[in-house]
């Protein structure tokens, strides 16, 4: 029973993960139909950010761990969504323009991902960097089960997120538009609302979250690679499509069922058969389901 | 009169497999070296995987990015078959046949393993007759990790640490007779590869394939039997790159599953981007040229990655059709069709 809710807290912080990103990825999608595979990349670049922010805040300004902490997270979050903008700007806008087909798109967003993987590789080398304490870990103890500080803040975060994103989609003007671009692009820029700022808002809100669980996982494991965004990238894409891209509840929801998914394989089979299993299921849920769990089919005219 | 017009019409053809023979002569009488040997097998291999992948992503009009999968899946079950009939080896212990059959077992080996990718083609064709476009290519990447990850996981042809022992069934290659078999073997599948590629295309079946990307429903509703031409595409252009697999292996001598990741797929890609959507010669030109590329830049290491993603994105940006561009060489030199019909 302990090893159960032991494994059920692991999969909750790891389907945070997850959550956090595939988030990203929806929203960018549901506005723009396009498939931002830079996302994960840019939380790679949000790790890093966030590392060299806790850097210079702890170490040439002597902050206190708590005030670093305060302030390294909104300085993340601001810094990686300017990250995500200027690619949307030097990118994707231009080809939006010319109303490029939309393959183009999205093969400049995967080269634009590999840019910053390999670009950071050269610039700061292959060497590790070590994410430096910013919370004294504190752990809770009930009977056998046992609950790190980081952990709780991961699953609230993603929590909070996930309603204020829900929120900012179903209950303001904004969010509005945002449904009403991906509803229909044409008839949008007649009603008055500015195509451009909705995108480069939506751009923000996912890459800031992104930055945001960056931050989260170099709390949570203390070691940057320049490779570390690709695989979780992936996964937290494919965990989105699963729950059905474009929908705030389906990139939630797929997000914790990989989670779970890939902790209970760890926890059954050796810990190799991770991605094979995880990525079995996900592709029989996509077959049974094509859409996803949440997405709904767009039906094509002739 | 007769033989000089169709001389006139394959011209071409007879051209490029002179062409082949020419190289193949040199590297017998080591006037070319064993590294220009090696890129120019890499160049037939590379060709291979391009024009494989432009049957679905440019004339098909998918956006199939795990092509490296069946890369992987035929590197290894040729490599697999090689290897354990011929050489030594830690699984079965002494080699089945003698070594001298190799000259006959490589070949048949490459053509086992292109049909087993074909049929691992299966697990994307299948999905492809539901849902196309975005969630085709999820499906795609995930068959791409589903493949390395399963091979990772197999211990007994080495998991992650790779699979070896190729080199040893070239070597017995090469003492049957002393001819750069390799070479012979790259050349004849090159050309192969292509030429299966064209008469696909020009078939009256394969004109479904461009009905497909120009129109799936009004396709159908031509009585395209759609489902049929997407399951024959996807299973020739992965049994097709399962052949380059296979043929790749034997020229590395050594095969690891993280050599057939995502970046391997999107070298694919790239190569089918830079050359035009849907164009054989195109794929084929940007497959040699993307080659020398790669060893241009070999000196600059890490900084190739950065500069190869970045022509791509300033490809997109000013010259999205690519290289050709949906058009083929005789479109663009109106005057090669008295030498050779690419339609």
């Amino acid at each position: 029973m302990e090893v159960l809710i032991q494994n059920i807290i692991n999969a909750l912080q790891w389907g945070s993960f997850y959550a956090l990103i595939a988030l990203g990825y929806t929203l960018v999608y549901g506005v723009l139909l396009l498939i931002n595979f830079a996302h994960g990349d840019i939380f790679m670049v949000g790790a890093y950010i966030a590392f060299f922010v806790v850097i210079t805040l702890l170490g040439t300004m002597g902050l206190a761990p708590g005030v670093a902490l305060a302030l390294a997270v909104p300085l993340t979050m601001i810094l990686t969504a300017c990250v995500g903008v200027t690619l949307e700007r030097i990118a994707y806008r231009p080809l939006r323009r010319k109303g490029a087909h939309r393959l183009y798109v999205v093969i400049t967003a995967l080269m634009c991902g590999l840019i910053l993987e390999n670009g950071n590789l050269a610039l700061l080398g292959a060497s590790r960097k070590k994410f430096p304490e910013l919370l004294e870990t504190t752990v809770y103890r009930f009977g056998d089960v046992s609950v790190t500080n980081i952990k709780l803040i991961v699953i609230v975060a993603a929590i909070l997120v996930f309603l204020f994103l829900h929120f900012v989609v179903t209950r303001t003007k904004i969010g509005m538009a945002m449904r009403g671009i991906s509803y229909d692009k044409f008839a949008i820029p007649l009603m008055g609302i500015p195509v451009d700022t909705i995108i480069v808002f939506t751009f923000i809100l996912g890459s800031g979250f992104a930055g945001l669980a960056g931050l989260l996982f170099a709390m949570s494991y203390p070691v940057l690679e320049p490779y570390m965004g690709a695989l979780i990238g992936w996964k937290a894409f494919i965990a989105a499509v699963v729950g059905g891209i474009g929908d705030i509840r389906g990139a939630f929801v797929g997000g914790f069922l990989l989670g779970f998914i890939e902790i209970g394989v760890v926890a059954v089979f050796p810990s190799t058969m991770r991605d094979l299993f995880a990525f079995t299921i996900l592709l029989m849920i996509l077959w049974a389901k094509p859409t996803g769990l949440f997405g709904r089919a767009r039906h094509q005219k002739i | 009169m007769e033989i000089g017009n169709k001389l006139q019409r394959n011209a071409f053809t007879l051209a490029v497999i002179s062409g082949c023979v020419l190289l193949i002569m040199l590297a017998q009488f080591k006037m070319i070296n064993l590294y220009v040997q090696s890129v120019m097998m890499f160049m037939g291999i590379n060709i291979m995987i391009a024009t494989s992948l432009n049957l679905v992503n440019g004339n098909m009009g998918e956006f199939s990015c795990g092509h490296a999968a069946f890369l992987c899946v035929g590197a290894y079950v040729s490599s697999l078959t090689t290897v354990l009939l011929l050489v030594p080896n830690g699984i079965l212990g002494d080699p089945l046949l003698p070594p001298q059959l190799s000259v006959l077992v490589f070949p048949i080996s490459v053509l086992v393993g292109g049909v087993v990718a074909a049929l691992a083609g299966i697990l994307v064709a299948l999905p492809s007759f539901k849902t196309r476009g975005d969630y085709l290519a999820i499906i795609t990447i995930a068959v791409n990790y589903m493949v390395i990850s399963g091979i990772e996981n197999l211990d007994i042809i080495g998991g992650p640490r790779g699979f070896m022992g190729m080199k040893k069934v070239v070597k017995a290659m090469y003492d049957v007779a002393d001819i750069p078999w390799m070479m012979i073997f790259v050349a004849i599948g090159t050309i192969f590869c292509v030429v299966m590629i064209r008469r696909y295309i020009s078939s009256t079946f394969g004109k479904g394939v461009n009905a497909i990307c120009q129109d799936e429903i009004a396709a159908e509703i031509m009585s395209v039997n759609t489902n049929k031409v997407k399951l024959v595409t996807f299973m020739l252009s992965s049994g097709l790159c399962g052949m380059a697999g296979g043929l790749f292996a034997h020229v590395v001598g050594y095969v690891n599953p993280q050599s057939f990741n995502i970046l391997k797929s999107t070298e694919a890609m790239v190569m089918v981007y830079l050359g035009g959507m849907g164009s054989l010669s195109g794929a084929v030109l940007s497959a040699v040229f993307f080659t020398f590329l790669l060893e241009l830049l070999r000196p600059l290491q890490i900084l190739k990655w950065v500069i190869i993603p970045l022509t791509l994105v300033l490809l997109m940006q000013f010259r999205p059709e690519g290289i050709m561009g949906n058009k083929e060489l005789t479109d663009i030199f109106p005057k090669l069709r008295k030498y050779c019909r690419f339609k």
